[in-house]
């Protein structure tokens, strides 16, 4: 598997560390009610096809938002942190 | 003060090696600096440097070499750094912590190519990478399609080359 660092290119994926699904980058604010805290941390989809995750690349350092399709294993996309939000 | 003695990262290690079309030897200690620009400050570090390197580059400056070695982020090869730069980038010593492979001859792609996760044969030339060799951080620098310079973690230098030596 290979993944797209956005300063470093196509890359193996034994450069990355995953973190989980793109919610994390919808952080509730602090006194929204429980169950926006309850989706934000428990419950995810589980898609068919496109699927958006974070990913860090260990070497480089760089927080990366890959773009990847849970059927065909395609990855299309990897995007800086700061400009996925 | 405690007056402490230097000592070459390799200097238990038997080098050069050659073998597989490759000479590795180690390189000389150097005065590492690593600049990480302030928010905002990218434009004036780069006019008090004459350049600073986008990801991938090596800049051969006035008696510097800037290398790119992660995500804004610089390793200033050299002593001359221009006086008032502290005001633009955060500045951290780094020479003591890291140790310099130089790997030259007709061999040293292949070899890195057993050993590396991605294609040093498409690294721009002057060009750097960040990459990991085994499991252990490293900066790759390109000097010529023949002629690379490794470095890596000092605490690491007998496990790399244990890695790099060619059976």
């Amino acid at each position: 598997m290979r993944l797209i660092c956005p300063c470093c290119g196509w890359r193996d994926r034994r450069e990355f560390t995953y973190m989980g699904a793109d919610d994390y980058l919808h952080r509730p604010v602090p006194d929204a009610p429980p169950e926006a805290w309850d989706e934000y941390l428990h419950n995810r989809t589980n898609p068919a096809g496109a699927a958006r995750d974070l990913w860090y690349h260990d070497p480089c350092g760089t927080w990366v938002c890959i773009t990847r399709d849970t059927i065909t294993h395609a990855v299309t996309d990897g995007t800086r942190l700061e400009d996925a939000q | 003060m405690i007056e402490l003695t230097p000592a070459p990262a390799f200097a238990a290690l038997s080098l050069p090696v050659t073998g597989a079309g490759t000479r590795i030897d180690a390189l000389p200690p150097a005065r590492i600096t690593a600049l990480a620009p302030y928010c905002g400050q990218l434009q004036a570090l780069h006019a008090l440097l004459g350049g600073f390197p986008e990801p991938g580059q090596v800049l051969e400056l006035d008696g510097l070499r800037l290398v790119w070695a992660g995500r804004d982020l610089a390793f200033a090869f050299g002593e001359a750094l221009p006086t008032g730069i502290e005001a633009h980038a955060a500045l951290t010593d780094q020479s003591d912590g890291w140790a310099g492979l130089s790997l030259t001859g007709p061999g040293a792609e292949a070899l890195l190519a057993r050993r590396l996760p991605f294609d040093v044969r498409r690294m721009a030339v002057p060009g750097a990478a960040r990459s990991l060799l085994g499991h252990m951080p490293v900066l790759v620098i390109a000097l010529g399609r023949d002629e690379f310079e490794l470095w890596l973690w000092r605490s690491m230098a007998a496990c790399v080359l244990h890695h790099l030596t060619p059976v």
